[in-house]
């Protein structure tokens, strides 16, 4: 359990099929830190999301004590510094290079790998071929980090792990709604194991979205 | 000028001078006294070291540190903060609301505000410049507000010294300046932007940066040049 005081108060707003949004769930629930959740409707805004987010008015949000913040990847790093008492939940190793090269991945998954997967996911006929083909190159550069480890933070679950729940979740549904084949056992063995571990790992698990109303929300856009 | 700590060779910096993202690395190199071999790129070219240091992402700057390579601006800025902990200031603020408040401040500035910056001195026609220089001022607005928040009286965002956000928002300040001159605009002034206005002077002639901002003739001549080869910028070799 979170050793901070119970009149501190954590409001994640957030957005349920959104994995930018659930990287703050899963990070909160990592560190058993207890949170009041709210539904943002990003079609009709909350007056609490344009206070606490005026520059881009989107989510996730943590508001902390009244402090509000904006940006998944600032949030993790936030939450990981402040709930930092029992080691074994650190999302980010003590030694500078592995901190710098952690940063470095979950940046390089945000510019890069989500958008080229996301992209294929959505392409059109004409630009499937090239879409599919950056999103399996993305995969690669991905795998190639992992190398042995069983997570990217090695033996536990560390800050690019989190970063990358679209890959290890919504990946597998995004490519069976448009019919793709782009993480797979045959074509990327050890990312996939990583997938595996991942979902199944007993605080990530409880934290993912259910896998059928995910699948119902993104086939429910394919459609439009 | 404090004393370089002679590190044997053991740092170098693969940049470019004209590069903003290039200058934050420097800077902060410079905050901590570390003396550095800086290995200037070619433009439209990429070397071998830069391939091979930066494989994922071919792009400077990148500091090697030994056997070490660390690229991305900002990860290199937090990454020289801690590696020289013991020596000169911080550059990150010390309590985690206000770093992740000067980190989201970068995410904005770079994801944001840079684009259409980058757009103008590139001279391309995605859309009219004056929507352009409008995004720009609309961000400096921001700025201003998030500088007057944040410092809380001082002369930097970092306070007394200058820091991250300092550091990342400065390092664009010869840019923007040569924007100015060259479309005849006044972007930062101290009417619209009086607090700015103010930390740019403080900024500009502090010693860990004077000497790596560039000239603004020089970057004048390199926007010239930058606009004729659009698409070597677009698409290095």
């Amino acid at each position: 359990m979170a050793s901070s005081s119970d009149n501190e108060e954590v409001r994640v707003l957030g957005k349920w099929a959104s994995p930018f949004s659930n990287r703050i769930d899963l990070a909160l629930k990592l560190k058993g830190v207890p949170y009041k959740y709210s539904e943002e409707d990003l079609a009709n805004k909350s007056l609490d999301l344009l206070k606490y987010n005026p520059v881009h008015k989107k989510v996730p949000v943590l508001v902390h004590n009244g402090n509000s913040i904006a940006e998944s990847l600032v949030i993790l790093e936030y939450i990981d510094e402040v709930w930092n008492n029992n080691n074994n939940h650190a999302f980010l190793p003590q030694d500078p290079y592995h901190r710098a090269l952690a940063r470095f991945w979950c940046k390089t998954l945000d510019d890069k790998i989500l958008p080229a997967i996301w992209n294929a996911c959505w392409s059109d006929e004409k630009g499937r071929e090239k879409a599919v083909e950056e999103a399996l190159e993305a995969l690669k550069i991905l795998q190639d980090e992992l190398k042995d480890k069983k997570f990217f933070g090695g033996e536990t679950i560390g800050l690019v792990d989190i970063a990358a729940n679209f890959i290890g979740y919504w990946v597998s549904i995004l490519q069976e709604i448009a019919g793709l084949e782009l993480l797979t056992i045959e074509k990327f063995p050890k990312l996939y194991e990583w997938s595996q571990e991942y979902i199944n790992h007993p605080v990530i698990k409880e934290g993912l979205p259910p896998r059928d109303e995910l699948f119902a929300f993104f086939k429910a856009s394919a459609k439009k | 000028m404090a004393e370089k700590k002679n590190s044997n060779g053991e740092v170098k910096l693969l940049g470019a001078w004209p590069s903003p993202f290039v200058i934050r690395a420097r800077i902060a190199l410079n905050i901590k006294s570390v003396e550095y071999d800086f290995i200037e790129e070619t433009f439209g070219k990429r070397s071998q070291l830069l391939l091979k240091s930066n494989p994922v992402n071919k792009q400077i700057p990148v500091l090697i540190h030994g056997h070490k390579c660390i690229a991305e601006s900002m990860i290199i800025v937090q990454y020289i903060h801690e590696a020289w902990s013991s020596s000169g200031p911080p550059i990150l603020p010390s309590l985690p609301y206000d770093r992740a408040i000067a980190r989201f401040w970068l995410t904005y500035i770079d994801d944001k505000w840079f684009p259409p910056l980058k757009s103008i001195v590139l001279g391309l026609d995605t859309e009219p410049i004056e929507e352009k220089l409008e995004k720009v001022r609309e961000g400096l607005v921001l700025l201003e507000d998030a500088f007057n928040k944040i410092s809380k009286g001082k002369d930097f965002f970092g306070g007394d010294q200058i820091g991250y956000l300092d550091i990342g928002f400065g390092s664009f300040l010869a840019w923007l300046k040569t924007v100015e001159v060259t479309e005849g605009v006044s972007l930062v002034h101290e009417t619209t932007t009086p607090a700015l206005a103010k930390w740019l002077q403080k900024f500009c002639a502090h010693d860990a940066v004077k000497d790596v901002l560039p000239p603004i003739d020089k970057l004048i001549a390199f926007s010239k040049m930058l606009r004729a080869n659009v698409d070597l910028v677009i698409n290095p070799k």
